[in-house]
């Protein structure tokens, strides 16, 4: 078949089909429009601001490799004045890091980005191999997660920054959707869908400027640019539920390719619904929302637990947040219908009231952070995951070393 | 590899990336020379192709990461000369000489 021609410039071949609007681009017009796309991303979120310190979450992966590319491009071209710094952690998994470290030293070169690599081992006086050793391979990715999570934030601290951007794309958080969704853990899938997590209350926020870039173009634009990145399976076997969740993502997307980012469009607009949750995508309304969200937080205690239970005394309380949310929204409103029909033309009325009538039922409040009460971490819950999982290691590892 | 066949052969290049290397004896490169048809006589495509490479040079016992269901497995990019293939009619394609193929996995992380 004769080969197509770009549909923007129309004189150069087609080399790549876009998932998101099935459009042939060529190699040019495909890298231009992935970086305005991103570069859209951040401005309509307000993710930035001049003269801002910024660590890249930097595994030596496509998605982190492409997301300091890109930043440094856009910071450049637009004049962002963003600091830039490559941000890597070592699990201390032997045959499997040092690789992928390897890489990152070179893209801190390229880039001409400074880098700071923090060890799990530094941190929480274990590395991978050690808890594997300690409690096997299976559910270690629990503790990896945890602890990677907690460990940007330290390592960002150290170096004095405010803000980490992680490379997570539209399939992850389509992925991430999916599976809070099949756990029935709306708060949480509330969380996972904002390009923005951590508050004012946080030290270190977190942002993930990639949300919207398909996977499949993240992968494109490294081969078309030629980035060196490195790609590897972790030595300890992947988590069998996030496996499935990420199969059945990329059999959608072989089927209808528009699928990834309206599942991820409807994470959005379900975590819209969650009581006490800023509205998606935009940075600059959930000023004014989060802090109100996070006091009376306080009052109620545990109810941001995943586990839906519902005392009575918290009803009135919740009540009473789902007024102020619903004040909230009728606020935020304008803003969001903008956005909205921006996206998608056909947009009908808001529906907020209908989570309202059942959700004090259900007690899902929107989860808030507070600090950890034995490290000083942020944590939704009064002891933070990773001093939690590091109490069950550190009781065990007598026993082990016996 | 190509032995059954009896015409003529066709030079083509194909290449693993994203981890896909892994299966393939950690080499990303492999210059192949491979029957221009079938055993129907039929040109060669890409399907042909796949099943091809899946029986003769993939070292790894671990197939399903590269095929599942008979076809290549869902988040594995397959370039035609560097084009998308479904620019170029997918597993249909007819290779050509000198034509190469690139397979990419999106699936393994970093």
């Amino acid at each position: 078949m004769a080969p197509a021609l770009c549909a923007i410039c129309k004189t150069a071949r087609a080399l790549i089909k876009r998932p998101k609007n099935h459009a042939k681009l060529c190699k040019g017009c495909f890298i231009t429009i992935f970086e305005d796309e991103v570069h859209h991303t951040i401005t309509s979120s307000g993710l930035f601001f001049p003269g801002e310190k910024v660590a890249i979450g930097a595994s030596g992966g496509k998605d982190s490799t492409v997301l300091a590319s890109v930043l440094k491009t856009l910071n450049e071209r637009h004049g962002y004045g963003l600091d830039l710094v490559l941000l890597s952690i070592d699990e201390g998994i032997k045959g499997y890091r040092d690789d992928s470290l390897e890489t990152v030293k070179r893209n801190a070169v390229q880039y001409e980005m400074p880098l700071k690599v923090v060890g799990y081992d530094e941190l929480y006086g274990w590395t991978m191999d050690q808890v594997v050793e300690t409690i096997g391979k299976k559910g270690n990715c629990t503790y990896c997660g945890v602890f990677r999570r907690q460990a940007l934030d330290r390592g960002a601290k150290m170096l004095g920054i405010k803000h980490v951007v992680t490379g997570h794309n539209a399939d992850d958080v389509a992925e991430t959707v999916l599976m809070n969704l099949l756990r029935g853990d709306l708060p949480r899938l509330s969380r996972s869908t904002s390009i923005v997590t951590g508050n004012n209350s946080s030290e270190v926020k977190r942002s993930k400027p990639l949300k919207y870039s398909y996977e499949k173009e993240i992968v494109l634009y490294a081969h078309h640019k030629k980035l060196d990145y490195f790609s590897t399976e972790c030595i300890y076997s992947p988590e069998a539920f996030r496996g499935s969740a990420r199969s059945l993502i990329k059999q959608l997307e072989r089927v209808r390719p528009s699928a990834i980012l309206d599942i991820v469009r409807s994470g959005e607009d379900m975590a819209r619904l969650v009581p006490g949750q800023k509205a998606s995508s935009c940075e600059c309304k959930g000023k004014t929302a989060a802090p109100v969200a996070a006091e009376e937080e306080g009052d109620i205690g545990g109810c941001s637990s995943t586990n839906g239970r519902s005392p009575g005394g918290e009803m009135a309380a919740m009540d009473k947040q789902l007024r102020e949310n619903e004040e909230h929204e009728g606020l935020e409103i304008d803003v969001t219908k903008l956005k909205l029909n921006e996206a998608r033309k056909d947009v009908k009325e808001e529906s907020v009231p209908i989570r309202v009538a059942n959700g004090a039922e259900k007690a899902t409040g929107g989860q808030v952070l507070g600090t950890c009460k034995r490290c000083g971490y942020m944590s939704s819950q009064e002891i933070c995951q990773a001093c939690t999982l590091l109490e069950g290691l550190n009781k065990n590892r007598p026993k082990i070393q016996i | 590899m190509a032995d059954v066949a009896t015409g003529p052969q066709i030079p083509i290049s194909v290449d693993f990336s994203g981890g896909l290397e892994m299966l393939f004896s950690n080499q990303k490169r492999h210059a192949l020379s491979i029957a221009a048809n079938d055993r129907d006589g039929k040109p060669l495509t890409i399907a042909f192709l796949i099943d091809h490479l899946c029986k003769n040079l993939m070292k790894d016992p671990r197939s399903d990461l590269f095929v599942l269901d008979g076809h290549i497995r869902p988040g594995i990019l397959v370039l035609i000369n560097d084009a998308d293939w479904e620019l170029e009619g997918e597993e249909e394609y007819e290779i050509k000489p000198g034509d190469n193929i690139l397979f990419v996995s999106t699936l393994h992380g970093g």
